[in-house]
């Protein structure tokens, strides 16, 4: 049995907003009976672009990371929902519009906090992968269809094949320990739930300071080598994937004909940055 | 004999069809007259009565006729006819295309051969019932299995699908191609072979245009100032203020037309300005490069000149040292999508977001060749104050810059290469002049100064030892300069007081680098695409219906091939766009022209008002709101208060903004609620082959979607309503309507002989084929200048005239090659902030501005914004509102996004989304505080162009809350001699506002 899935890529959202465009577009105003209500013209944000920096400036990164429905296999709204709410053979988990007038009680059963409550209809609202689009005959979703950089891809498969996807491509659930099967997957989390240690190498050479390339630098945790890298052109380094609160590190800097650095540090919730490390002969 | 069969074939024609279209029905039901078509000398005529939509008709002259139309001869007459009916049968088009002279009414028109005579509401009646006839069986759009019907439209945004139902629109989507549309082209580059998606993308602005449509700030009515009273009192003080009255659409035109009149004659030439903004809509006719011009030519108007406010440093600037006056200083985009992936191993982007600015209406067309290039490890770095959305995508290193100081960055990179000889030697002693002045200046013979990486350090914020890696890198790499949001141009940091200097800046680095090397080029791969050239659809300057031979590009090509009345406004006064309060409060002005013809044209200054000329009495108002994107707003507001201006009329779709500042409002439709054709991203004579930034040329007929909303009208109505009153009607119309002017422009260009017009009308879209050859695409920019060859890119400017010896063998310039010291400057001679050779300035407002800076020390950064699109899609309680990093809702109103670092919002106890004030003398905006690690220190980034302009108090010197940011920055010119726009060198101060209106 083939089911849909959707992936998202973090590291390929620009945080256009098209996806929640595309489902105000689709929502607001139009009424899909068996499916959904209309979605108010405001304050709904069926799919909603959560934002994280990290870092400070000026070595600072962001990652958008679009939330929505995750259609969980072993969804409590479903449950909740004692059938209001249901969940198809093709995977996609639908809120009777009819059969949960006024069941605000389903909004608070997601964990993700994805289902979004409608004051004027009375019902409890998600993004329903616009089931009422696939069962018409749509090939996808509106929001993959509008994606510009493919950072949203919407898989029909059997599970089975969607457990190979997910292995090979690293894919992983926002909150796996709410353990609730999602069917909306992440590709690049760490971008937005790791964190980094990121520095730049400098060197003085016949007095003048220069950015230096091709240092290697290591990060050790516990007298283990945690990761590695080299410096760029300008002389900047970035270890990333780092889980928070890892605690002491020891960054060691080295480059062939100058001393060896090392530099003691803490990783706690946020990354770390470390600006221009000397070397010298 | 055949004439009279013809007239007696239409009244039998006419029966036929009201009896199968009640639209026709309609239409002939509503007035009861009589109309005689005949020939001049009475020998041939017949007559058609018109009682309760009943015809009766008889050969012969009727006594008395209302309506006459009358050809000078029967064989004239049928000709006309044959021809005007040409396009009710897509199949007879084809039988009778042979006998078809597109020319024959237009000079028949000309000379009086073919009249149309009688009252201007009853000859236009007459003309509809024949046009509908014409065209009542035209159908649109595609019937899905869902029972929706499929539309097709066009906007700023992009090309898109418009699904309707029951007279609604479902939803707006962008374009997925089906199996009959033209395939993609494919690029080669290192081993592998990228070919983009068969479907178009879109920007949010035109993905959002159904919650635009249906915005609740549409204007549904006419509308009138409750204190205005154009026979009385017009308390012209209260613009802005009052409040209005429902009208009828006669009162509103009546009052608007009689208006014209009386100024016309009461106070003279030049009396009316035609204020306008651009792009609120999309379409050829429809527009204000169409339907508006043709109009204002018609009644005679004072000219507002747009300043290239896009271009400005470029056009001011850079244009002086290697031409492109045609393209406004900015480089010919021919063939670097694919030189770029070939060749490329560094982009630099340099005030360049294309992820936020997606090119010129280009949507995310060259998102995905950005992903190649990331692909084949190219690498990237990005140099603006903030870490903008495609550096934050793409990665790479970010080197933020204080903003203003971009020349001396230059500079200093031209210093490394210069003293580590990193520059291509051969390229500088043969392709350009003045090199030895420039270096001279770099290395600081003449003042003692290096221009060296720790010169620069404390203008720029760059630290020496990062533009020494840059240069390096640069040198090393084989490198595309991406200047801009496009990459070829454009750029926020062409739009300050040094924007001039950073534009020449850039184009000197490339000179150095031997610009047109492979793999050397201006660019980000968001235009340069390998598409079809030479396939010929009008773009929006291209004229349209205007006959505007001076402000569009009619004449190059349009006007050849779609014959058409010309129409030239005989007024020659004129006003800079961003002069208009001065013209109005203090009744003079002084601009540069917008001159792209030669390097020259914009030395010769002009002056409101006109010797002999009357000063503004009266402005029409067409389109966006210009408070968004005026500098220094406040001052419009209170030119709109002046005694002097006696009536404003403002066609709009939406009530905000400027509209409300009106004395009579005339509520126009959306491009989706009436019928127009165009193409995607095609500007035609503003920006030659504009349309290769896209992976598809798409030529779409924007469908009639749904009906306009309330009693709103298309703005080619409104102003043939207007024209009825001045008699201007058949001439403004040339008794036709919007979709036949659609069809003229189709019948016009390459798509005629492409695809039927019937099936063209129906699917409402034709995909171009691309160049799949690659020995048939254009070739790459500047190439053949650095081979030293003659020019081959398929870029018909400059004009003849321009090239010094020999037709396009080498560059516009007085030398003929890229020069250092620009000749055209040193001749002018009379601007000290631009002088032949590029020198650091500092600007005259920013961090070296003395006690100003003191008393205000951020710096302001107005970038265009992300999500909409100078007005357009912004305000107007759309979905966009709801898009966080657009605008906050903050206790029920929706305030605009104002950026600040961390350590700024810190001292000045600032969280992420307090309301806050941004202040200068000039006035205050109260915006929404969004606390950031991306942004340098000591700058506030938000973004110009509000839909919105709302005054707490007295408009025009009260706090804003719309998110006007304009308020705010400078109405100075870039340098004392131009008319450019600086909005970007502008010092302000933050401060926590509490909206009990007290600020601390």
């Amino acid at each position: 049995m083939k089911k849909w899935n959707l992936v998202v890529d973090v590291a390929e959202c620009t945080n256009c907003n098209n996806c929640f465009i595309a489902c105000k577009d689709e929502y607001v105003g139009n009424e899909f009976p068996g499916y959904s209500a209309p979605q108010p013209l405001h304050g709904h944000k069926w799919i909603n672009i959560l934002k994280k920096e990290r870092g400070r400036y000026p070595t600072v990164d962001v990652a958008y990371v679009p939330t929505m429905c995750n259609h969980c296999d072993d969804a409590p709204c479903v449950k909740q929902g004692n059938g209001a709410v249901i969940k198809r053979s093709d995977g996609i988990v639908i809120i009777d519009p009819d059969k949960a007038v006024n069941r605000k009680d389903i909004v608070a059963s997601c964990p993700y906090g994805a289902i979004w409550w409608n004051d004027e209809y009375k019902v409890p609202q998600i993004w329903s992968f616009d089931a009422h689009l696939i069962d018409h005959g749509w090939q996808q979703p509106r929001c993959v269809q509008t994606c510009p950089t493919g950072a949203l891809k919407a898989i029909k498969v059997t599970d089975a094949e969607m457990g190979e996807i997910a292995k090979s491509e690293g894919l992983e659930a926002l909150r796996p320990e709410f353990n609730t099967k999602p069917r909306v997957l992440y590709k690049n989390l760490h971008l937005f739930n790791k964190v980094f240690v990121a520095g730049e190498v400098l060197a003085t050479v016949d007095g003048v300071i220069d950015c230096l390339s091709e240092a290697a630098v290591e990060l050790h945790s516990q007298g283990k080598l945690l990761a590695s890298a080299r410096t760029d052109e300008f002389g900047e380094f970035k270890i990333d994937g780092l889980s928070p609160r890892a605690g002491a590190c020891e960054l060691r800097v080295s480059h062939t004909g100058l001393d060896p650095i090392s530099i003691t540090l803490s990783i706690e919730e946020e990354s770390v940055v470390l600006n221009a490390l000397m070397m010298s002969r | 004999m055949i004439f009279s069969f013809a007239l007696w074939a239409l009244a039998a024609i006419l029966r036929l069809y009201a009896w199968r279209s009640t639209e026709l029905l309609g239409t002939m039901s509503r007035k009861d007259f009589v109309a005689q078509i005949r020939v001049k000398d009475g020998s041939r005529g017949r007559w058609y009565r018109f009682t309760g939509g009943k015809l009766r008709s008889g050969a012969g002259i009727h006594p008395q006729a209302d309506v006459v139309i009358q050809f000078k001869n029967a064989h004239l007459g049928w000709q006309i006819l044959m021809n005007m009916s040409s396009g009710m049968f897509d199949f007879a088009y084809v039988v009778l295309k042979p006998f078809l002279d597109p020319l024959l009414l237009t000079n028949a028109a000309k000379n009086f051969a073919f009249e149309i005579t009688g009252p201007d509401d009853l000859t236009l009646h007459f003309t509809t019932i024949l046009n509908t006839l014409l065209t009542t069986h035209w159908k649109q759009g595609v019937r899905l299995a869902s029972g929706e019907i499929r539309y097709v439209n066009q906007t700023n945004g992009g090309p898109v699908f418009v699904h309707v139902k029951e007279g609604k629109i479902v939803r707006i989507t962008n374009m997925e191609f089906d199996d009959t549309d033209a395939g993609p082209w494919s690029i080669e580059a290192r081993g592998k072979v990228f070919t983009p998606p068969r479907r178009t993308t879109i920007s949010p602005h035109g993905l959002a245009s159904k919650s635009i449509v249906y915005s609740n700030k549409r204007l549904l009515h006419p509308l009138k100032r409750v204190d205005f009273d154009p026979n009385g009192e017009r308390n012209p003080q209260n613009r802005g203020k009052s409040g209005y009255v429902r009208i009828s659409w006669d009162e509103a035109l009546d009052i608007t037309a009689n208006e014209i009149k009386r100024v016309r004659r009461q106070h003279g030439h030049g009396a009316i300005l035609n204020s306008h903004g651009s792009h609120h809509t999309w379409g050829n006719i429809g527009y204000y490069l169409s339907a508006n011009i043709r109009f204002m030519n018609s009644i005679g108007h004072t000219k507002m000149v747009l300043n290239p406010d896009s271009w400005e440093g470029w056009f001011w600037g850079a244009l002086h040292h290697f031409g492109y006056t045609m393209r406004m200083g900015t480089v010919e985009p021919y063939g670097q999508v694919e030189d770029c992936l070939k060749e490329a191993e560094l982009i630099v982007y340099w005030a360049s977001d294309p992820e936020s600015s997606c090119g010129s209406y280009a949507a995310y067309e060259g998102t995905v060749r950005r992903q190649w290039a990331r692909q084949l490890g190219i690498d990237v770095v990005h140099i603006d104050p903030y870490k903008n959305e495609t550096a934050s995508w793409l990665g790479g290193k970010w080197i933020p810059i204080i903003p203003g100081t971009g020349p001396a960055l230059a500079h200093a990179i031209a210093h490394v290469w210069i003293t580590e000889d990193l520059y291509d030697r051969f390229y500088i002693e043969n392709r350009t002049t003045g090199f030895a002045v420039f270096r001279d200046y770099i290395l600081g013979v003449e003042d003692g100064i290096p221009k060296s990486a720790e010169w620069q350090q404390s203008e720029t914020g760059v630290q020496a030892h990062v533009v020494r890696a840059l240069a390096r890198m640069w040198a090393k790499k084989k490198t595309y300069l991406a200047a801009g949001g496009k990459g070829t141009g454009f750029g926020g940091a062409n739009r300050s007081a040094t924007g001039a200097q950073w534009a020449r800046g850039m184009v000197c680095l490339m000179a150095m680098q031997g610009w047109g090397r492979p793999g050397v080029n201006f660019g980000n791969l968001t235009t340069g695409a390998p598409l079809d050239m030479q396939f010929y659809f009008p773009g929006y300057a291209d004229g349209g219906i205007s006959g505007d031979m001076e402000g569009t590009g009619d004449s190059v090509q349009n006007y050849q091939r779609m014959p058409h009345l010309p129409s030239i406004n005989t007024s020659t006064q004129k006003i800079p766009r961003l002069r208009i309060p001065e013209a109005l409060l203090e009744g003079k002005a002084v601009g540069y022209p917008t001159d792209p013809k030669s390097l020259e044209g914009q030395f010769t200054p002009f002056a409101y008002p006109a010797p002999g000329h009357s000063p503004i009495r009266m402005m029409y108002k067409y389109g966006g709101s210009h408070f968004g994107t005026t500098m220094e707003s406040n001052r419009l507001a209170r030119a709109y208060q002046t005694e002097d201006l006696e009536f404003v009329v403002n066609q709009s779709i939406w009530n905000e903004g400027e509209a409300r500042f009106a004395d009579v409002i005339l509520p126009a439709c959306t491009n989706f609620e009436r019928t127009d054709i165009s193409e995607w991203g095609s500007a035609g004579g503003y920006g030659h082959h504009n349309f290769n930034q896209l992976n598809h040329r798409v030529i779409t007929l924007q469908h009639k979607c749904i009906e306009p909303l309330g009693e709103s009208k298309s703005d080619f109505q409104i102003f043939l309503e207007l024209s009825k009153r001045l008699g201007l009607s058949a001439y403004f119309a040339e008794a036709k309507t919007e979709i036949q002017w659609c069809r003229e422009q189709f019948l016009s260009s390459d798509l005629a002989k492409a695809v039927s017009w019937k099936a063209f009308m129906k699917k409402g879209y034709y995909v171009v084929p691309p160049e799949h050859d690659p020995k048939n695409r254009a070739p790459t920019s500047m190439r053949w200048f650095y081979e030293g060859r003659k020019k081959d890119v398929p870029d018909p400017s400059p004009l003849p005239s321009e090239y010094g010896e020999t037709y396009l063998d080498g560059l516009q310039t007085q030398s003929g090659k890229f020069e250092f010291e620009a000749s055209s400057l040193k001749r002018f001679g009379q601007d000290p902030e631009r002088p032949p050779v590029n020198r650091y300035i500092a600007s005259w407002e920013g961090r070296s501005s003395g006690e100003i800076f003191v008393r205000y020390p951020l710096q302001l950064l107005t970038p265009h914004p992300r999500f909409s699109f100078h007005t357009l899609g912004d305000g107007k309680d759309s979905i966009l509102n709801d898009i966080e990093e657009h605008r906050v809702l903050i206790d029920g109103h929706y305030y605009w996004v104002a950026r600040i670092n961390s350590a700024d919002a810190a001292r000045r106890g600032i969280e992420n989304h307090d309301l806050v004030k941004l202040f200068n003398d000039r006035g205050a905006v109260i915006c929404a505080a969004a606390v950031t690690e991306r942004l340098i220190p000591g700058v506030v980034h938000s973004a110009e162009s509000s839909a919105e302009y709302q005054p707490m108090g007295e408009p025009g010197s009260s706090p804003d809350i719309g998110g006007c940011v304009n308020i705010l920055t400078p109405s100075r010119f870039m340098t004392a001699k131009t008319s450019g726009s600086a909005p970007n060198s502008c010092l302000i101060e933050m401060v926590k506002f509490h909206p009990g209106g007290r600020a601390q």
